[in-house]
Parts: C-alpha cells; sequence; structure tokens
C-alpha cells in the first residue's frame, strides 16, 4: 500500500515526509542494540527471581539454603535485605518488590538469586523450601464485587437522571458482558543492567517506558537520593503499556542486588516468568441498562463496570477513570450513570496496555449499540449514526467537556461510501440464505479518543539540544522509542525547524541525566509532548543564531531565514553549518532545553468534571468476517479503515500505529485469551497458549488511508494528531462483525450473548444458544 | 569451549561453516543452543530471544546443507532457541550479521523491509529477515498464501505483518538489479551464483566426517551416529539414552525445564533414517525424515491431509522436527497421529537386529507412554496407500490457524461401496490422555449406509468413545461438540457441494 506524504519543505525528513524510522537499517540488519545487546561488564551477575505459587498465602517460612549452595549462585536477597522502600508501585505505595511474609498472587516475586550465568540463577531459583499458609483467594472481579474487595474506592459518574429516563424510556435491554484481559507480549521481554558507579551510584539501562520513575523508585528502594541514580533506554523492543509501571520490580531488585554485590547485575525474565510475574490489560464485567426509542434513540444507559485490577493499584486508578470516560465513545448520552469497581483480587497487577481502559469504555457503549439494533431489527450503523455527537449541540460530554472537533460523521459517511457498506450488507444476506454451515457478517465502529494524560501534571515535557561547531545536532528528549516511530517524529521537527537534513541530527537514548522528571511515554501523547518540546529547544538556538546573524551581517532580524541546510541573511546565503561555526566563534550559546505543557487542560477528579482532554482523535472501521457454526472458527475478510492523524508528522509510521494497533485489538478480541484455573495459575504463559495474530490472520483485502490532511484546530505539533492508542479500538468492529454473523443463524430481535475474546468456543457457544435456546448452556 | 579454523577434527570435535570459514568446537556442553553460542560465545546479537521454544521466531536462523543429491545445498530457516549446537556438525549456519554485504550494503530482504516500512520496534525483525532469505533462496514469486506460512513461525506485535507481506513480495525487484554480483546470498531461487554455490558445497563435502561424533564431556555425553545398526548398539547400550531428532521438543525440556539431559543421541545424522520411499502398497518414512520432507509426499498420496500440514507448526519447526518425533513421543496434541491412526499406519520398531511391527493404535499406552520396550526405537513409519472409493480427511481446530496446538485433531477415512460404508476409521487428538480411534463411532457407522441419519447417530455415541479434557485450550463441552461436528464437516464435505472450512475464504 502507497503510503501518501506532503513534506512541507525540501529538506531530507522534513516533517509530513514518509521517512523510514530511523533505526530500520539497524532493526534489518541485527545491529540496533536492545538492553540485552549492550556489552557486558566482565564481572557481571545473573539474576534470578523466586516466585510464589500461592494465589493468596501467609509464608510461614522460607528455606534458601539449597539456592545459596546452588552451583555458581553469588548471593540471594529477600525483603528484609532490602535497605530502602520495599516499594514498586507507581502511584500508591503497594506494590511490594520483594514479598512480604504475604503473597498475593502466583508469580510474586520472593526472593533473587544472582549467579554467574544465566542458567545457574535460574536454576537456582526453583530451589527453595517454601511453606505456606492458604488464605481464601479471591480470582475474579464479580467475586471481589460479592466480597467488596476493592484496590480504590469504586466511582461514579453520572449525567442527568438515568434512573427516571429509564423509567419513561419506551424500550429497555439489560445485558452483561465478559470482555477478556491482554497479554502485552511484547517481543523483548522485560530486562534490566545494573552498573555500579563512583560513591554508591547506580546507572541502570533499562527497557522502559518511564525512565524518570525507575530513577524514583530505585532511589527509594535503595536509600538514595534521585541524583544518585541515572536510567537510560536506547530503544525497547515493543512496550504497549507493558514497560509502563512494570519494569520498575524488574530495576529494581538489579539494582538492589548490585548495591549489595558490588558488581554489576543483570535481571532477564524468561518469557514464561515475564507473561506470569508482570501486568496485563485489565478484564472488565460489563453490565448495562439500556433505554431507547422506537428508532434506536438512547435515551439513558446505566453502567457497572467490574475491572480485574490484581493485587494490588498500580495505574488502574487512571486506567478506570479513562475507560468511564470512554464509554460514551464517539455518542451522545443525555443520561448516563456510570459506576467503575475497581477490584482487587488475587492475580498479578494490571496494568497500562495501549487505550489505558478507553476500549473496555467503548466496548461496553458498543455492545448496547449493537443490542438496541437487533432488539429494534434495524442495522446496527443506523443507530449508531443516530446516536453520534452532534455539532453545536448534543455536544457536551459526560464529563462536561465540550466537543469542539467533531468530524465523526462525516469520516463515518466517506467510509460508509468508500467500503460499498449498502451492498455488502446486502450481499451477505444472500449469502447468509444460501450457506447453511458458513455465515458472514459486517460492522462499523467509530472511535473518538480523547488525547492528553487525564491527570494534567503528567503533559509537560522536556528537551535537549546542542549543536556542534560543525553544525550537526544532538538532540534528546524525556520521550521513549518502544517502535512507534517517536524519535524518528521528533527529529522530524527538530529538522523542519532548524532547515536542516535530519541526517545532520543524532538521535539520543532516553536519559534521566539529560532530561529530568519526564512523564512516561503513554497516552498516545509522546510526538505531542516531546515534539513541542524539542520545537522549543530549537526555536530557542534558532533564535540566538537569528540575533547573531543580524548583528554580524547587518541586517534585520527579520531577514534572516532558515531554509533547506542554508541561512538566507539579507541578500546572501550561508550555509547552516558556516553560521554555527561563525556563531560560536561570536561565544554563542549552542546548547538550549525545551518545556512544553499542554495548554488548556484542567480537571476535576472529585467531580469526574472538567477538560481532561486536549482534544480528540477520530476514525472508523468496517470489518467482514466469516464464521464456521460447526466449530466456530472464524477469518477477517475484510477490512477498511479511515483514521485521523490530523496533518501526519510521518504518514508511513502512522501508517504503521493504525495497522498494527488494529491487527493488535484484532487479536485482544479473537485469539488472545487469558485462562487461569481455579488455583489463580495463569495457564497461558507463554507462545505456546497464548496466541497473538501472525501474517495470515490479517486480511488480503486490508483497505487503510489517513483521512486526507485535516489539521488538528487546536495547535498541537505541526497541527498532527496522536495516534498511538487510538486505532486499537478500531478493532471492535471486528468483533461487532463476529456478533453480526453469529446472530444470523436467527432472526431479528434476537439477543446474542458473545463473550470477548470471541475464540471458537465463544462464537460456537453464541450460535448454540441461539439455536438451541433450551439448551444447557456451557459456562 | 574451543574454536579455531585449523582442521584437527576428532570425534568430539564439530565442525560448521560460517560466513565461510569453518568453525571447529572441540569442548563442546552438548545441550548448548545454537542461540545461546551466538549471542553469549560470539556476541553475534543479531539474532533474538523472545520465547525461548520456538513459537516467536525472533530468534530464526537459517541453516544451509548439502541435499539428498549430495552436489546442491538446502536452505532452511530453524529456531536456534531450541537447536543443540552440536546438531550444526557438517552444516553452514547463516545468521542475520552474514547478510549485509562487504560493502555495506543490505541484502534485498533488507532493504525491502526497510522500504517498505516492515519494522517497528525491530526486535522480531532480525528473524523475519531470515525467514524471508530462506523464502528468497527456495522459492521465486510466492503467492500471499506462501508468504503467510513462511511467516507463520514469526511473530510480530507492532506493524499488523501487511508491510512486511508487502516486503517478501518486493524483495525480487530489488534482488534481480543485484544477483549478477554473483553472490549466493543475493541469488533468489534459481537465478544463479553457481560459482558460488560450488564453493559452498565443496566446502560442506570438506566436512563430512570419517568418524560418527562422539561427545564425552565430563560424563555428559552426545553421540551422532551415521547408521542404523550403530544406532541399534547405543541404544541397547543405553536404553535410557534421550533420543534426539529434530529437538523441538526436547530442546524446551532443556530451555524450559532446566533438564539435565546428560546422554543423548541424535538420530539426524543417519541418512537412511531420513529416507522417504513409496512402494506399490505404502509410503515408508524414516524416523528421522524432517516434516518439511514428509509433508509433500504424504500431500501428494493422501490430498485430504492438505490443511492438516499448512497448518502444522511453523515453517521452522517443521524444517527441524520430525513425522517419528512427533508419533514417538506419544504426545496427547500431536497432530499428525488422528490422521496416521485413521490410515492405519504401522510402525516399525527396532531393537539391536531385531525388527518388529505394531499398528499405531497399539501403540500409545497411557499418558505420554508407549508399546517401546527398552532398548528399542523407531525406525519407520510405514503408511498404507488409500484404496479406490476411499475418502479421507483430517481438520484440526484451535484459536489461532496457523502455529497453534489443537483443541480438536480429527481423521476420517470412509470406504464407500456403493452407498454403503465398508470401512471406517475416526480417530482424534486433544480429547483424551493419547490419541486414540473412535471404536464405538466406528461401529455406529460401519456396514450403514452413508446418509444424515447415520451421521447423527455416529456423532451421539462419540461420548462413549470420549471423556475430553478442560484446559486453556477448550473447555470440555466444546471439545465434545467439537468432535460430533467435524464428523458431520466430514459428512457434508463428501456429499454436498457446500463449503464447510472458513479458511478457504480470503486466502490467495
Amino acid at each position: 500500500m502507497a503510503v501518501s506524504e506532503s513534506p512541507l519543505s525540501a529538506i531530507k525528513g522534513s516533517v509530513g515526509s514518509s521517512i523510514p524510522h530511523d533505526s530500520a537499517h539497524l532493526h534489518v540488519s541485527g545491529e540496533a542494540s536492545y538492553t540485552d545487546d549492550i556489552a557486558e561488564p566482565r564481572d557481571l551477575l545473573h539474576l534470578a527471581v523466586g516466585m510464589s505459587e500461592r494465589a493468596h498465602a501467609r509464608i510461614k517460612s522460607i528455606d534458601l539454603q539449597p539456592v545459596r549452595d546452588a552451583a555458581g549462585v553469588v548471593d540471594v536477597i529477600v525483603v528484609d535485605d532490602i535497605p530502602g522502600e520495599n516499594n514498586c508501585g507507581p502511584v500508591i505505595h503497594d506494590d511490594p518488590i520483594l514479598a512480604p511474609n504475604l503473597v498475593q498472587y502466583v508469580g510474586q516475586a520472593i526472593f533473587a538469586v544472582a549467579a554467574e550465568t544465566v542458567d545457574a540463577a535460574r536454576k537456582a531459583a526453583r530451589l527453595a523450601i517454601i511453606d505456606y499458609e492458604d488464605l481464601d483467594a479471591i480470582l475474579d472481579p464479580l467475586d471481589a464485587v460479592e466480597k467488596q474487595s476493592f484496590v480504590l474506592p469504586s466511582e461514579t459518574l453520572t449525567r442527568g437522571d438515568s434512573t427516571r429516563a429509564l423509567e419513561s424510556a419506551a424500550n429497555r435491554l439489560q445485558g452483561r458482558v465478559h470482555l477478556g484481559g491482554q497479554d502485552h507480549f511484547y517481543l523483548e521481554g522485560q530486562i534490566a543492567m545494573v552498573l555500579p558507579r563512583d560513591d554508591g551510584d547506580l546507572f541502570i539501562f533499562s527497557s522502559t517506558q518511564h525512565p524518570g520513575e525507575l530513577q524514583a523508585l530505585i532511589a527509594a528502594a535503595t536509600g538514595k537520593q534521585a541524583k544518585d541514580v541515572v536510567v537510560e533506554c536506547r530503544r525497547m523492543g515493543g512496550g504497549f503499556g507493558g514497560k509502563e509501571s512494570q519494569p520498575a520490580l524488574i530495576a529494581c531488585i538489579a539494582a538492589l542486588m548490585t548495591q549489595r554485590t558490588g558488581r554489576a547485575c543483570k535481571l532477564r525474565l524468561d518469557r514464561d516468568d515475564d507473561m506470569k510475574m508482570t501486568g496485563k490489560r485489565h478484564d472488565f464485567v460489563i453490565d448495562y441498562n439500556v433505554g431507547f426509542d422506537s428508532d434506536g434513540h438512547i435515551d439513558a444507559v446505566e453502567f457497572v463496570f467490574a475491572s480485574r485490577c490484581g493485587m494490588s493499584a498500580d495505574l488502574s486508578g487512571a486506567i478506570n477513570d479513562r475507560a468511564m470516560f470512554h464509554c460514551d465513545n464517539a455518542y451522545y448520552l443525555p443520561n448516563l450513570s456510570v459506576v467503575s469497581h475497581r477490584c482487587k483480587t488475587h492475580t498479578v497487577s494490571n496494568t497500562a496496555f495501549r487505550g489505558f481502559g478507553g476500549p473496555q469504555g467503548m466496548f461496553g457503549i458498543e455492545c448496547v449499540m449493537d443490542d438496541v439494533a437487533r432488539h429494534l431489527g434495524i442495522d446496527a450503523l443506523d443507530v449508531r449514526r443516530r446516536n453520534f455527537y452532534g455539532v453545536g449541540e448534543r455536544d457536551i460530554t459526560p464529563y462536561g467537556q465540550k466537543v469542539k472537533d467533531n468530524i465523526i460523521v462525516e469520516l463515518v459517511e466517506q467510509l460508509h461510501a468508500s467500503s460499498g457498506y449498502v451492498s455488502r450488507v446486502a450481499d451477505i444476506k444472500s449469502f447468509n440464505a444460501e450457506s447453511e454451515i458458513l455465515k458472514r457478517g459486517i460492522a462499523l465502529t467509530p472511535v473518538k479518543f480523547g488525547i492528553a494524560f487525564t491527570a494534567t501534571h503528567l503533559n509537560q515535557a522536556g528537551a535537549l539540544l546542542h549543536i556542534y561547531t560543525d553544525g550537526t545536532v544532538h538532540l534528546n528528549h524525556g520521550g521513549t522509542e518502544m517502535g512507534q516511530g517517536l524519535f524518528t517524529k521528533v527529529a522530524q521537527v527538530v529538522a523542519e525547524e532548524l532547515q536542516i537534513d535530519i541526517d545532520q541530527i543524532k538521535i539520543t537514548a532516553s536519559d534521566t541525566s539529560k532530561v529530568p522528571n519526564a512523564s512516561a511515554t503513554a497516552a498516545s501523547s509522546g510526538s505531542d509532548l516531546n515534539g513541542k518540546a524539542a520545537q522549543a529547544a530549537a526555536r530557542t538556538i534558532k533564535g540566538r543564531l537569528s540575533r547573531f546573524a543580524a548583528e554580524h551581517f547587518g541586517v534585520a532580524e527579520a531577514d534572516v531565514v532558515f531554509t533547506c541546510n542554508e541561512v538566507i541573511v539579507g541578500d546572501r546565503s550561508v550555509p547552516f553549518k558556516e553560521l554555527v561555526r561563525l556563531a560560536w566563534f561570536a561565544r554563542t550559546s549552542l546548547s538550549a532545553t525545551g518545556f512544553y505543557k499542554t495548554p488548556d487542560i484542567h480537571y476535576d477528579r472529585e467531580t469526574f468534571s472538567g477538560r481532561p482532554f486536549y482534544y480528540y482523535t477520530y476514525g472508523a472501521a468496517v470489518s467482514e468476517v466469516i464464521i464456521d457454526t460447526l466449530t466456530g472458527e472464524n477469518r477477517l475478510l475484510r477490512v477498511d479503515i479511515l483514521h485521523d492523524c490530523g496533518k501526519s508528522l510521518n504518514p508511513a509510521i502512522d501508517m504503521g500505529q493504525i495497522e498494527g494497533g488494529f491487527i493488535q485489538g484484532a487479536g485482544w478480541l479473537t485469539t488472545e485469551e487469558l485462562c487461569w484455573n481455579e488455583k489463580g495459575e495463569l495457564m497461558t504463559y507463554a507462545p505456546s497458549t497464548y496466541k497473538i495474530p501472525t501474517s495470515s490472520d490479517v486480511p488480503v483485502d486490508f483497505r487503510v488511508q489517513i483521512l486526507e490532511s485535516v489539521a488538528n484546530r487546536e495547535e498541537t505539533v505541526f497541527r498532527s494528531k496522536a495516534v498511538g492508542e487510538p486505532p486499537l479500538m478500531l478493532a471492535l468492529s471486528v468483533y461487532y462483525a463476529l456478533k453480526d454473523a453469529v446472530s444470523s443463524v436467527a432472526g431479528d430481535g434476537q439477543h446474542v450473548s458473545l463473550q470477548a475474546p470471541a475464540t471458537p468456543e465463544a462464537v460456537l457457544n453464541a450460535v448454540r444458544a441461539l439455536q438451541y435456546p433450551d439448551e444447557t448452556q456451557h459456562a | 569451549m574451543h574454536s579455531s579454523t585449523a582442521n584437527k577434527a576428532t570425534p568430539e570435535t564439530i565442525s560448521f561453516v560460517l560466513d565461510g570459514e569453518v568453525i571447529e568446537i572441540s569442548d563442546l556442553d552438548p545441550t548448548r543452543t545454537v542461540l545461546q553460542y551466538l549471542r553469549e560465545n560470539l556476541r553475534r546479537t543479531g539474532t533474538k530471544e523472545g520465547c525461548a521454544e520456538g513459537d516467536c521466531g525472533a530468534c530464526t536462523v537459517v541453516i544451509a546443507e548439502l541435499d539428498d543429491s549430495g552436489d546442491s545445498i538446502q536452505v532452511r530457516a530453524i529456531n536456534s532457541c531450541i537447536q543443540f549446537l552440536a546438531t550444526l556438525d557438517g552444516k553452514e549456519l547463516i545468521t542475520i550479521e552474514s547478510l549485509r554485504g562487504k560493502d555495506g550494503v543490505l541484502h534485498p530482504a533488507q532493504q525491502a523491509m526497510v522500504d517498505y516500512h516492515g519494522s517497528q520496534c525491530g526486535f522480531c525483525t532480525p528473524g523475519f529477515v531470515m525467514s524471508l532469505l530462506a523464502l528468497y533462496k527456495n522459492n521465486a514469486a510466492p503467492t500471499r498464501v506462501e508468504v503467510d506460512d513462511a511467516l507463520a513461525g514469526n511473530l510480530c506485535r507492532c506493524t499488523g505483518y501487511r508491510p512486511i507481506v508487502d516486503a517478501a513480495m518486493k524483495m525480487y525487484a530489488d534482488g534481480s538489479q543485484r544477483e549478477a554480483t554473483g553472490d549466493w546470498l543475493l541469488a533468489a531461487k534459481g537465478a544463479g551464483a553457481e560459482e558460488q554455490l560450488q564453493d559452498k558445497v565443496a566446502k560442506l563435502k570438506s566436512l563430512r566426517r570419517k568418524t560418527s561424533l562422539a561427545i564425552n564431556r565430563a560424563g555428559r555425553r552426545f553421540d551422532a551416529p551415521r547408521s542404523i545398526p550403530e544406532l541399534a548398539g547405543l541404544v541397547e547400550g543405553r536404553p535410557d539414552a534421550t533420543l534426539l531428532a529434530g529437538g523441538t521438543d526436547v530442546g524446551i525440556w532443556v530451555t524450559k525445564q532446566h533438564r539435565e539431559l546428560d546422554d543423548v543421541i541424535y538420530l539426524g545424522r543417519i541418512s537412511e533414517l531420513r529416507t522417504i520411499s513409496v512402494s506399490a502398497t505404502h509410503v515408508d518414512i524414516g524416523a528421522a525424515a524432517t516434516l518439511s520432507d514428509v509433508m509433500p509426499v504424504l500431500g501428494k498420496y493422501f490430498p485430504g491431509l492438505e490443511e492438516l500440514f499448512v497448518r502444522f507448526a511453523s515453517p521452522p519447526i517443521r524444517n527441524a522436527g520430525t513425522l517419528g518425533g512427533n508419533v514417538a513421543n506419544g504426545s496427547p496434541i500431536g497432530d499428525s497421529m488422528p490422521a496416521l491412526l485413521a490410515l492405519d499406519t504401522t510402525l516399525v520398531l527396532r531393537k539391536g537386529k531385531r525388527q518388529r511391527e505394531l499398528p499405531l493404535d497399539e501403540f500409545y499406552m497411557d499418558y505420554q507412554e508407549t508399546a517401546m520396550e527398552q532398548g528399542e526405537f523407531l525406525e519407520k513409519i510405514r503408511v498404507p496407500l488409500l484404496e479406490s472409493g476411499t475418502y479421507l480427511q483430517s481438520y484440526k481446530v484451535s484459536k489461532r490457524f496457523d502455529q497453534d496446538i489443537s483443541a480438536v485433531c480429527a481423521a476420517f477415512r470412509v470406504k464407500l461401496d456403493d452407498g454403503l460404508i465398508t470401512e471406517v476409521r475416526v480417530a482424534y487428538g486433544g480429547l483424551a490422555a493419547t490419541p486414540k480411534r473412535a471404536i464405538q463411532c466406528e461401529k455406529a457407522l460401519l456396514d450403514k449406509v452413508f446418509e444424515r441419519t447415520t451421521i447423527d447417530v455416529a456423532m451421539q455415541v462419540l461420548d462413549r468413545d470420549f471423556q475430553p479434557i478442560a484446559d486453556m485450550r477448550a473447555s470440555d463441552q466444546y471439545r465434545m461438540q467439537v468432535c460430533r461436528n467435524l464428523l458431520l464437516r466430514f459428512y457434508l464435505e463428501i456429499t454436498g457441494d457446500q463449503s464447510t472450512r472458513v479458511y478457504e475464504y480470503g486466502r490467495v
């Protein structure tokens, strides 16, 4: 698929050009260095973690002698060996690094062992003799609600009077749907390598989306201060939210062991351990109660969300808040009540994952739209369209933010036409009438996603820029690179601002000693925040160069223009690098920091009101599927996507986010099933049992378009829009297309009960529930 | 571990080619993996570990070895994370670092991945490039289905694959401009580079051993006999030794279960054991023949097994793994066994000089327990050819199309004589402790008219044959329902003209 581009200028790597990822040539040659590829110090120790085998238990005794006696073992640490705070939790300090006398999930770290080889450490970690006293374990969110077991207080968001509106509504429906979680399955597992430095200082290489937080947590755990700890990350082999808070546990353990032994330490989790020990996307149980008129206009909705937070709060507060903020998706809901339970279960603490609760919230309202349409026997798209936010009216969200940039109607109309939706619906009807075993289905679902951290203070970023005397540039900022192309985009911004070719700019590793106090690279905000900060730094230096040039050549500052590796000064043209050299000679500072904070956002968490989001990003997708009513096996046949990137900084990179996010979302809703057994052990902890999409799951007919250059109405960096998370939610169309296909085995008006992920088993269960309504249902 | 280029081969020394150099290692830990060797000994860190169980492909490397003719070479992708280094003896190893030309220019597979934005985080990328290289050397013009199959063992979490598929399709255009250089790596299948190819053949021939590999390192043994009698002697003498064929399972014992294998006998160097021969009545498959070699032959004689073969594991696993290993392991979830049971396959077992032939359905005793005696080993698998009037199909149901383990795997064979079922086999995997035939169901079908009512009755009796297990792949109810419905599918496919498989849609 050709990706169109519209570069702003003629320099290499101009904003708007589809240049490849800055590391593409290194990725393909194996030369890109990840944390495990960094040259190891000679005396490096390798670590492994001893994990809890019980979901909820008191530790009566631990015998670590067999571990200490194992070949190659150098040291073992338990909770009492932590000199500082035993916490790796990001918000509430309820996440122990090493378990005290209580374990709260299978896989929880109890001790760590350091050995001369990876193999020796991993073998030794299995030798501890631990005596547990089992306690009652809560393994399911509904059980947690029943027992009022929460990691944080339940929250409620209301607008209007849903109780009264439901009572007076012409039609009412209720439903419950189970929505599964998702493992990040970043290809590079969690890892950290810690080096001892002078005076007890620590230098940490970590695969992390949040170096600054790691720095703070390591300092606290080791009894040091932030100034004593430096964290660096050049790139991650995938993050997806799974490396926002989760790397802290790994890095803290390695740092503690380095502090104790004085030797460099590396902890690289085996894939199985990674999947058992680290958090995932929250699974939700969604209950709804909806009132609507005979055309499908929604009068009122009441939601109750019960989400599995696991054993600690982690980021669950903000995640569940975002689920509440996105339970409207693109729809105006005049009367609404959302109750959000943040359930404490004795399973691994769930965490950030692309969409950060938004996908679960949207899933809920799309379920409502779909069920209302089936109940009324009208096309689900018609119900969706009738409920879209208006422009200039019906445009206030339940949390009081005015939707000022609404383009969902035009966007959906455009996709509706380009995808041939109407004729395909007819084709599918006739196919289904003819075909006894195989059935097809289609769905168009919209996405409206709010951009900004809902915690207002996190919407800030810094950058550092040096220009050397040869005119080349060193660029650093607080964002991290996990494959999303952030470093490329920010370099494009700086290239554009300075009007120099991008190959004159060195992109450098995220480093807490260069840019301090950076927020996590998360909430899709990486290029919005860091692009602006880097632009500010570039403008500062450019200003100094302009003033110098004006003075040096005796022209007005307004007559100094940077363009395409040259600087026009009055009627002469000076090569950029020549101007830099002259400026240096004249003692001009060629280093600057840049800072940015997102304007105009505010939000009161007590009342769930304000303007938490700077703007919204929009998109829509049409998916068509086929299912087998004998086995539930299914296949995605065609996908049409139209997505809004504002004025794209790099259309090729944005296209990669759209397609990749969509397929990741499709995996979440179809093949990716997390299974726990009755002991609370995760049974799907490796790629042999946890199935993310492969190449053959991607439809051959995959038509993705970026909405033609619609500038962000807010003043974002070059009027672009954030793109990291929103496309994941385009994949809701896959699930609703499957539901459509299932519904074809029964007539209109039938309720379809399809659990997510829609595995073959879930699809077959839904089919049989319609075919044999009286039969006892499977679990 | 010691490596050098001087040829001082002993029975304990392995030799292989890497980047044109012969590497010799004489102090080898017998279960050290290729990936460990690359990353830890050579510090060639381009090859990644993603899962250490052969399921993600981040560790993919390419192996070149002399083909059956001995005059050319066969190029195949494998998972280096579960491949023991000792099995590289006599072969050429090609890694991601081997690809970039001396001039610094990227290989066409690499360049296409850059040009089509095929990498994001880049961690899976070297593995993809190696699978693309294997495709490039083995298929001059792949279809989308062939590309999907070639990439079935590589997981990417970032891109959604579309750009990687584009790169696979487009890499040939770039390659065709550069093949004139005579560089064998740069030449796609059939595109020459004859001179370098002959050099490679000569180099590999020079590695042929004069004595069998026999490593004995501090009491840990690894033997690679080169004939069946030699093997028989070793197995009789060391009946507790682990027999290693493709290592796609045994490798995981080491990487995941941390088992110490102190005594390994490797079957991969016995050419008779890799032979596949076809007679008028049956196909004989040597126990060490790889799945990649077996499948085209079986596919030719048993077209009903086609979908099963496409979906069986992934190319790197099929390139290493063997049909014999799948059968002898006795796993309840091996995908080949239902079909082999339905075909009345027999096993030729050998102990010393004694051979015996045992029907496959008498081979499995209980969970991972077989009728194999101490000192006995599987020599070949004998599959009878189909008689006319016979219908055979095998179906696999799993959460994902490619490279997944079956929730249910089924195979059916009926012989129809004027509408009457005169012979019938129904076999399932994934339902019980071993793959097995559904005897009650077969009885309900035998000598009946092949019609819907017969099928309905036979579907109902399946619960007398099986009480399926419930696990993370599927519930017991689902397994039972699907095992019934697959019989119905078989009936509908033979008697009707309706398609009953979603996988026939949207594939080109």
